[in-house]
């Protein structure tokens, strides 16, 4: 069991973005887990950190429409390993953000207030760029 | 749900509390008392026989206590579970246990909300989530509008088979005076209102509106020495999936598949049996959810289902006969008017939006972001 009064585990999993890093648990029987625990569901027992390839696939879209903003998005990513995250693909106008459609990590810097956050850009065709 | 008998316990009062928009510093407990009150006095009985008390709100986190203390009672048995707009129905189930034992034997399950008046920010302020919060959804519209995206994606469901339910929801609501809303709408009025949260428009989400109300349980035994016809409770399921929407498994597949068996498993029934269906209409995607899930047509067909007026009043299904979430009343947990509809519709109290011959409701509550789901089958006598 990890000892929570030396480091949490948001704090690991910050501390990887910080680096430009994805992390991501994996429960004993090699089960891709998401968000970070202290302690593995199902099981309860231990987990140990991965590094993401940072490539998925958008599972499902939304445009939200503030007022005084142009549409903000909001997807479900499903990442090549197994886990899905909440997350924004940004460079490409919200609406045309679709299913199916494949997406690459990178860590948005946050700012005094907020802790950097993983967001996503489209992967051009053919590969990752 | 096992463990529970068919039919042991009865409601024997049902209201609602003012609706709409209160006075200006009315609280949410006013309103939980005096749908109390009304309940009471549609079942015949007085304050001094409650003896079981069960509250869910938002706006007061420690529900029974505060309620205890506005009505100066002390109830043998209280429950403030608070799972969403559903936990209404979950506590249908926990009083039915609680009287089943002997724990209590008149229930009062209550809620009042007063989110129009202060603000649903201010009524329902959300958690912050590292996971989700720096994305800015709008909660819960985000996470239903995924929902929707996502069978739009597999199953071909349409923006207008969206629209179908709002438009069939207004129809019902012309009907109840009770109702919000009180003009006719149409599916290219909803698909043209203000965009929320694609493919929501402002008309593809509930109300925000003042509101609450009271059911009173008790034992099968005593109900039938009360005012009213008994309205039995036949069967009773619920299930929690996730919390959040990024932990959803399948966008498109709630977790009403278990509270739904559970339910009618319990009464013996099959979706055929059931006259009318009260569904937790939050959004315009989660009666297509649920006429899927509950087993009143397979899985993607939901939007094609309640195509051409098919859940509208002269339709093959009557839905949300009071006008739902969406036209008639949604204030904020919405799940204990889901049940008042179909109680009532049992009774036979509806008037012009009366279902002919209905012996057997379902009502069906969804609370979080199509996290929790209970269903509660409620009968006449005819039913047992």
């Amino acid at each position: 069991m990890i000892s929570l009064t030396e480091k949490s585990p948001l704090g690991t999993y910050i501390e990887h973005l910080k680096k430009g890093e994805l992390a991501y648990q994996v429960a004993e029987n090699g089960k891709a887990i998401f968000f970070p625990r202290a302690v593995a569901p199902v099981t309860g027992g231990t987990l140990e950190w991965r590094v993401s390839k940072g490539l998925g696939t958008v599972y499902s879209t939304t445009a939200v429409h503030y007022k005084g903003e142009p549409p903000l998005n909001v997807a479900l990513i499903d990442m090549d390993e197994g886990f899905r995250m909440m997350s924004r693909v940004e460079d490409i106008d919200a609406m045309d953000v679709k299913i199916g459609m494949r997406v690459k990590f990178r860590t948005h810097p946050g700012d005094d207030k907020q802790a950097p956050y993983p967001v996503f850009t489209p992967v051009a065709e053919g590969g990752a760029r | 749900m096992s463990g529970l008998r068919k039919g042991s316990v009865a409601v024997v009062g049902a209201a609602e509390s003012d609706l709409g928009l209160v006075a200006p510093n009315t609280s949410p407990l006013d309103l939980k008392a005096q749908g109390t009150m009304r309940a009471l006095e549609d079942a015949g009985l007085k304050l001094s026989d409650v003896d079981g008390l069960f509250v869910a709100a938002t706006q007061t986190r420690m529900g029974p206590m505060a309620f205890a203390e506005y009505l100066r009672i002390k109830p043998r048995y209280f429950d403030g579970t608070i799972i969403g707009g559903s936990s209404f129905m979950t506590h249908v189930a926990h009083a039915q246990a609680a009287i089943e034992h002997g724990l209590c034997e008149v229930a009062v399950i209550a809620y009042g909300s007063t989110q129009r008046s202060v603000s649903r920010a201010a009524a329902s302020p959300r958690e912050y989530n590292y996971y989700e919060s720096p994305y800015r959804p709008i909660l819960p519209i985000s996470a239903y509008a995924m929902a929707a995206a996502r069978h739009m994606h597999e199953f071909g469901t349409t923006r207008e088979q969206l629209a179908e339910v709002a438009v069939a929801a207004r129809k019902w609501a012309l009907m109840n005076p009770k109702a919000w809303e009180k003009e006719p709408l149409t599916i290219e009025q909803v698909l043209n209102a203000r965009m929320v949260s694609y493919p929501f428009t402002v008309r593809d989400c509930c109300l925000v509106v003042d509101g609450g109300g009271a059911i009173v349980l008790t034992s099968a035994a005593r109900a039938k020495t009360l005012k009213k016809k008994p309205v039995y409770v036949l069967g009773v399921g619920d299930a929690l999936g996730h919390a959040t929407i990024s932990n959803m498994p399948d966008l498109t597949v709630t977790v009403a598949t278990e509270s739904g068996p559970k339910a009618f498993g319990m009464a013996g029934l099959k979706p055929a049996d059931v006259n009318m269906v009260s569904l937790y209409d939050a959004f315009t995607i989660t009666p297509i959810l649920f006429l899927e899930d509950l087993g009143f047509c397979p899985k993607g067909e939901g939007g094609r289902f309640v195509a051409d007026g098919a859940i509208a009043p002269g339709g093959k299904l009557p839905v949300n006969t009071s006008g739902g979430g969406l036209s008639y009343c949604h204030p904020g947990m919405y799940g204990l008017l889901v049940m008042i509809e179909a109680i009532r519709q049992v009774r036979g109290e509806c008037g012009q939006r009366q279902v002919p011959d209905c012996e057997v409701a379902l009502a069906h509550g969804n609370g979080g972001v199509l996290s929790s789901q209970c269903t509660v089958l409620f009968g006449s006598e005819a039913t047992l």
